[in-house]
């Protein structure tokens, strides 16, 4: 006879694999919560004990002394362990050591490289410490023209061929800086300034053909400084008359006018440079003088515009 | 019973050397696994909170005194942590394929949370940022890795229990 079962019953078979009345399920289910709660009870109030009591106590206290007979006891068991998993960490060691290797590397390589820029950076700093401290020592000295103030500024451009012989400071207008300013370094006598902007001028200097200076030596020969025609940023002397006299050697100086006594735009006293040939020929008029320039036109980095402090009639 | 708590005695007091000998001086990516806490994960799934209370504080008291820490301070921690494993094995986590998963997961940061402020009531100097920022996502990534062979090798140690023995547990609708 085929049996016909309601949902109630259904429920009840999945209500329990045992067939239980509703009150002993619930009984058995709060006596289980209740044990449960109260082991987890005792071990939390166990462990703040613990806790507590350790934090307390000296390190001679109970607690510290079990503790240490209790890692006496497990000592040997952490030899044990250690020495099994010994060549597993080795394998890992070599790995990781490897790992570590190749990260290493590239962050040694970074510092290296930062490094080199920072010594880049240091020596720059260290080079245009000297520069500076020769145009401090100059501009300080009893060399210095005493009617001009000096414009300390950077050389941004050199010359632009063999053939145009000037160069771009970072200074202009706004630093008082005004065309026919006589530029120097330290060593000597550069150019002077023939274009001006706000903030950078063009000077021509002593090597470019359209150069041209008053000059004298300490015997008191006088002529005209220019270009020379020989590579390598020779001048000549010119305009000296062979009734003059010129050693090799002689130091060159502006001589801060020129012939027929008019004014020159560079002071006087700056000095262009050594005679390095002195000669003469019977037809010419004047000698044969070349000099050896005190400044390096090649390697300009940086140089000093003498701005008048009181500044005369503009040249046209 | 006795046996299962041999076995789970076993298992834990293992894993804890294992772990203060071995795994505690790893470092993967600045974090580290746990495997006591894995262990401890598989024997509260498997045998309820009971179990993993009991069991989470007497191998907090070996690590203690391993590593000669705070005596109970391990304890507190992995006691809580086996009891909650354990409830959620019982109720909602039973029988999910992802159960172990999820457990690990919460536990790792729940326990690293719980460390931290129970060092930090002592006294002890912890750095936050090294535990919860530095270690604590390699070391869960880490314990997830390690997850399902530590689980598949406990239960093949406990055997799971039988559905008739936690069907009181069950609570039904209708």
């Amino acid at each position: 006879m085929p049996r016909t079962r309601a949902p109630r019953a259904r429920l009840a078979v999945l209500g329990s694999a045992a067939q239980r009345s509703a009150s002993a399920s619930y009984s058995s289910r709060t006596r289980n919560a209740l044990t449960r709660r109260a082991v987890m009870g005792v071990l939390v109030l166990l462990s703040l004990a613990l806790i507590t009591v350790y934090f307390r106590e000296s390190t001679g206290g109970p607690l510290h002394r079990t503790q240490g007979v209790g890692a006496s006891i497990l000592r040997p068991f952490e030899v044990g362990v250690e020495r099994i998993a010994r060549p597993f960490r080795d394998v890992y060691g070599y790995f990781h050591g490897l790992a570590v290797a190749r990260s290493q590397n590239a962050h040694l390589r970074s510092d290296l490289e930062r490094y080199r820029q920072l010594y880049i950076q240091n020596a720059t700093a260290l080079h245009d410490n000297v520069q500076l401290r020769q145009m401090l020592n100059y501009e300080q000295g009893p060399s210095f023209p005493a009617d001009y103030r000096p414009v300390n500024t950077r050389v941004i451009a050199g010359p632009p061929s063999q053939f145009e012989q000037q160069i771009v400071v970072a200074a202009g207008s706004n630093q008082g800086i005004a065309r026919y300013d006589p530029v120097v370094t330290p060593a000597g006598l550069v150019g002077d300034v023939t274009k001006v902007f706000s903030n950078v001028a063009r000077v021509t200097l002593l090597t470019d053909d359209q150069s041209a200076v008053g000059a004298m030596n300490l015997r008191g020969a006088s002529g005209l400084v220019r270009h020379g025609a020989s590579p390598g940023g020779t001048l000549i002397l010119d305009q000296v008359t062979k009734d003059q006299v010129v050693y090799r050697g002689d130091r060159v100086l502006t001589q801060g006018s020129l012939a027929g006594g008019l004014p020159s735009i560079y002071p006087r006293g700056i000095p262009i440079g050594t005679v390095t040939h002195v000669g003469q020929s019977d037809v010419g008029l004047y000698k044969d003088i070349q000099l050896k320039p005190f400044v390096d036109f090649t390697s300009l980095e940086s140089a000093i515009v003498l701005v008048p402090k009181v500044r005369s009639a503009q040249l046209p | 019973m006795v046996a299962d708590a041999v076995k789970a005695g076993a298992i834990l007091f293992v894993a804890a050397l294992v772990q203060v000998t071995v795994l505690n001086r790893l470092r993967i990516f600045g974090g580290g696994p746990d495997l006591l806490l894995l262990a401890l994960v598989g024997v509260s799934l498997l045998r309820g909170s009971v179990f993993g209370a009991a069991g989470g504080f007497c191998a907090g008291l070996v690590v203690d005194t391993a590593d000669l820490g705070t005596l109970g301070l391990t304890s507190l921690v992995l006691t809580v942590a086996g009891y909650w494993i354990g409830r959620y094995g019982e109720t909602t986590g039973r029988d999910r394929v992802h159960a172990p998963f999820v457990s690990v997961a919460v536990v790792t940061v729940l326990a690293s949370f719980g460390e931290l402020l129970l060092h930090f009531m002592i006294g002890d100097q912890v750095s936050a940022r090294l535990v919860l920022l530095d270690a604590l996502f390699p070391s869960i990534l880490l314990n997830l890795a390690l997850t399902a062979p530590v689980y598949a090798l406990c239960r093949r140690l406990l055997r799971p229990p039988e559905l008739a023995e936690l069907a009181t547990e069950v609570r039904l609708l209708g």
